[in-house]
């Protein structure tokens, strides 16, 4: 297995789906190979942090209704105008 | 709310429309067009609420139409040119070996600030991932949806989201390679 060709199997690596034999190939290279170590080490870390994004999916939520946008919307569903949200002193309470 | 209950409407949109723009503005690339797709999404959840049956959450289903709604938006948008996916892979010379040997990444993630700063970058540079890489990878791994229903909303094989979650995954990497390199190259 050359480097190349390893890299085309770290997403399967790392998600436990390569076969035995393959698996096997795989760390063969990886034993006399520091450079694929650290590819297969960077590859993990962004997966990481794309973790770490994911979680953060609550932390981006606005803490306040976006007023404007809401009323919008519902204006929409009753076909009124206006179709695109408007201003927050439009707002409905 | 299937008999057309304002009250409950509202109380739906106002609900879960914090959550779904911020759901938009991870695919849009500006706050009006992060708004349009809550909207167009809440206007075809409407229409079809009586095909809702239940079996999943309302949220669930919700997040699924905004996400649709989202798509459909960047598909019908004209992109300035995009790089090549094959231009942020690594290279590789004729026998396998990599132009550039691999480095170790410093710790990623020491304190909240260098979080906070890592986090800012990874978006900047999933955005600079062409269109068809960069909503796999959102989908995948930052929406949580899985192969089979991704490959559904793309109208791809579930093969081919995974080799574009694998090809997007690395170009990320690739992007973020400089700012995790040591100062100097342990090779040298």
């Amino acid at each position: 297995m050359t480097c190349q060709e390893l890299a085309d199997f770290i997403i399967d690596y790392v998600e436990n789906k390569l076969p035995a034999d393959r698996r096997e190939v795989f760390e063969k290279h990886l034993a006399v190979c520091p450079s694929c170590i650290e590819y297969l080490n960077s590859y993990k870390s962004t997966c990481q942090i794309l973790g770490d994004l994911r979680c953060d999916g609550e932390e981006e939520v606005p803490c306040e209704v976006p007023d404007d946008l809401v009323s919008a919307i519902l204006a929409a569903r009753k076909g009124e105008e206006p179709s695109s949200p408007a201003s927050e002193d439009d707002s409905a309470s | 709310m299937r008999a057309g209950d304002d009250e409950a409407f509202a109380e739906l949109v106002s609900e879960n429309t914090p959550r779904l723009l911020a759901v938009a503005r991870r695919f849009m690339r500006n706050e009006e067009d992060a708004r349009d797709a809550v909207q167009e999404g809440f206007l075809s959840a409407f229409k079809s609420i009586d095909r809702f049956e239940g079996g999943s959450k309302l949220s669930t289903w919700l997040h699924r139409i905004v996400v649709n709604a989202c798509l459909m938006k960047l598909r019908s948008k004209k992109r300035k040119p995009e790089r090549s996916i094959e231009d942020l892979l690594p290279g590789y010379q004729s026998d396998g070996h990599p132009e550039q040997f691999f480095e170790p990444w410093r710790e990623t993630g020491e304190d909240a600030a260098a979080r906070n700063e890592e986090r800012e970058l990874v978006r900047k540079y999933i955005d600079q991932l062409p269109d068809n890489y960069r909503n796999v990878l959102l989908l995948r791994d930052i929406e949580g949806i899985d192969t089979e229903e991704t490959a559904q909303m793309l109208d791809l094989t579930p093969g081919a989201v995974k080799t574009r979650l694998h090809r997007a995954r690395l170009a990320l990497r690739e992007l973020l390679d400089p700012h995790f390199r040591p100062e100097q190259s342990v090779y040298s």
